[in-house]
């Protein structure tokens, strides 16, 4: 009996592909899933169940974020005496002002640096990761196979391992303490070319070059004008999960950075927090403050670009 | 991937008298990143080995003049006998034991119920759910950090009101705290990795499997875990030379509670106070090179262990 019910729920399974809109993204291969069906064969219970369960995770989700919203607006005072979950006296503007003008504006020069070193940085770890995953992936040649071997090897070299010998290299070079020693390392990311050369295989046909070829163009031409081009989706992602990364990136900045005009906003963010312990001087109010503001690029940056990051999210799974 | 490995020999053979001027300019475009990574990447690791087997030795009650002098072993001896730091790594290990796999039992629910429900609701829940993975890590802990504060934080108040005395950055609650912040942080983006394996699977089994009477439960535990299996033991991976590595969550949370999280609480720590707080680079040297031997023994085995297992 359930069998014969199931199966007269299925048919209109087939029918569904055409009225769900394209997949936006290249990787991603589905089939149909019938949203129809669904109310036919999950139980009333299971779904209450499902709900429930996603809105506890939302909640845990969001929690901690509305008490960086709250805490925000709040005096240093209220800070401490107020509900943590509710606003109390509206202080935004003041904290605002206090944060940006600490110190001869600190904070600002701080946001600039993690934006500068970030971008950089960025786009130079794109355009080399990009031209050798392409590289990698359309040519074959002696010693490829040694280099992929190096490039997924290097995924297990702790960052840790390198950090005192970079020290150690960065000072004997004498770019400890300046810029380029966050953002020249930052070039070369073994991750970003295997993420480059798992998409070139997938985006560029290799019929297309040959076509280029026989038309007379040159290999260097081809890349710039077919190759970088079939590959900007994935340019696109591997850029933002490298901003994410500089964005983020600590012990780096914290090892090769020495005066604090030159940090980046978290290891600011970090010796405001450390002062309490140090002086005894209490930063509490502008570490919130300062940490949604810091949050601000980073939360434009991926709702803008949801749709590459979700392409970085299924070549990482398709390994 | 394997139809393309086969596809990329085609152009070279077919036309003999470009093959190794075309080869070659293929080869060029690796270039670039390759100096790089011999500067950046293999330097550094053969001067990591080479300062581990030295050693800085003051002569005259430290007055005289620095000499470095080859040591051979001793380092590593020295290292291996080092209690302190041996104390870290199991601190650290136990955490990852215990983390690592909730961690991935916790995204696999998230990622299976929001597989199960209805697409309008998967969308709506998406978006609030991936909220944590888009804050910075040291945001993240910064926050927490507070949450957690005696003085500034709900939780405390709010456990007080049920009756609970908690204390976050007490030396039994600490590894709780900074697993719950990790847990938030990454269980978003393990979610959304999940969650697009499981989409790449073609709808048809699962419902030939409802035709055949298997329940939403069964489905999920022999047809859809096991679907996803390949995923979760490289996002694990990931997170096994990521927790063994876990330095900004303690330093920051020891800028709060400096008598619980000592100098020298995980690995790295460590490492960091004997190279720029000690200054005994040599050591240090030696030490990140064990600790790379652990973390990479671990992560072999964990892989010849998860690859050897029935796939089924």
């Amino acid at each position: 009996m359930t069998t014969a019910t199931h199966a007269k729920a299925t048919p209109p399974e087939p029918t569904t592909p055409s009225t769900r809109p394209p997949a936006k993204t290249p990787i991603r291969r589905r089939t149909a899933r019938g949203t129809a069906t669904d109310g036919v064969r999950t139980t009333r219970r299971t779904r209450a169940l499902i709900i429930t369960g996603l809105a506890l995770f939302t909640l845990y989700s969001l929690a901690p974020v509305w008490w960086l919203i709250v805490s925000a607006t709040k005096s240093q005072r209220d800070l401490y005496t107020s509900n943590g979950l509710w606003f109390a006296e509206f202080n935004l503007m003041q904290n605002l002002e206090d944060l940006f003008t600490y110190q001869d504006g600190i904070f600002v020069t701080w946001m600039w640096n993690t934006l500068f070193y970030g971008f950089v940085g960025t786009a130079g770890m794109t355009l080399i990761s990009v031209a050798c995953g392409y590289g990698l992936a359309m040519y074959s040649f002696r010693g490829r196979g040694f280099l992929m071997g190096c490039i997924v090897g290097s995924f297990l070299v702790p960052g840790a391992l390198l950090t005192i010998p970079s020290f150690l290299l960065y000072t004997d070079l004498r770019i400890v303490d300046t810029a380029t020693a966050i953002i020249v390392p930052s070039f070369f990311n073994a991750f970003s070319v295997y993420l480059a050369k798992v998409y070139a295989e997938g985006a560029i046909p290799h019929e297309l070059l040959e076509a280029a070829r026989i038309d007379g163009a040159g290999e260097y031409r081809i890349f710039f004008q077919i190759g970088a081009r079939l590959m900007s989706t994935g340019a696109a992602t591997i850029f933002l999960l490298g901003f994410v990364g500089m964005w983020n990136s600590f012990f780096g900045p914290l090892v090769f950075l020495r005066s604090s005009e030159k940090w980046t906003v978290m290891l600011g963010l970090y010796s405001w927090l450390k002062v309490k312990t140090d002086q005894s001087v209490d930063l509490t109010g502008m570490v919130v403050v300062g940490s949604i503001i810091s949050l601000i690029p980073m939360v434009v940056l991926m709702i803008s670009m949801q749709r590459f990051w979700r392409t970085g999210v299924s070549l990482g799974s398709l390994k | 991937m394997a139809v393309s490995v086969d596809q990329r020999k085609l152009p070279t053979s077919r036309l003999p008298r470009w093959h190794r001027l075309v080869a070659l300019k293929g080869a060029s475009f690796t270039l670039p990143f390759f100096l790089g990574f011999v500067v950046f990447t293999v330097v550094p690791l053969v001067m990591a080995l080479r300062e581990s087997f030295y050693r800085e030795q003051s002569s005259g009650l430290g007055f005289g003049e620095e000499t470095v002098e080859f040591v051979g072993l001793d380092n590593f001896i020295e290292g291996f006998e080092d209690d302190r730091f041996w104390a870290s790594m199991l601190r650290v290990s136990l955490f990852a034991l215990v983390c690592i796999p909730a961690i991935q039992i916790l995204s696999v629910l998230l990622a299976l119920l929001l597989d199960s429900a209805t697409q309008r609701a998967a969308n709506l829940f998406r978006l609030p759910l991936l909220v944590p993975y888009m804050i910075p890590g040291i945001v993240a802990t910064l926050i927490w950090v507070y949450v957690y504060s005696p003085d500034v934080g709900p939780l405390t108040p709010m456990f007080d009101t049920v009756g609970i005395d908690a204390n976050f950055y007490s030396g039994e609650m600490i590894w709780v705290s900074i697993g719950n912040l990790m847990a938030w942080n990454a269980i978003g983006f393990n979610m959304l990795i999940i969650y697009a394996s499981l989409r790449s699977v073609p709808r048809e089994i699962y419902d030939s499997a409802y035709v055949d009477g298997a329940s939403e439960w069964r489905v999920a535990w022999s047809i859809k875990i096991p679907m996803v299996r390949r995923t979760l033991v490289l996002t694990t991976m990931l997170a096994i030379i990521g927790t063994l590595q876990i330095f900004s969550d303690p330093v920051l949370f020891r800028s709060m509670t400096p008598e619980t999280v000592t100098r020298d609480f995980t690995p790295i720590m460590a490492i960091y106070d004997w190279a720029f707080a000690q200054g005994e680079i040599n050591y240090a040297s030696a030490l990140s090179i064990i600790l790379a031997l652990v973390v990479g023994t671990v992560s072999a085995l964990f892989y010849r262990l998860t690859n050897k297992a029935p796939t089924s």
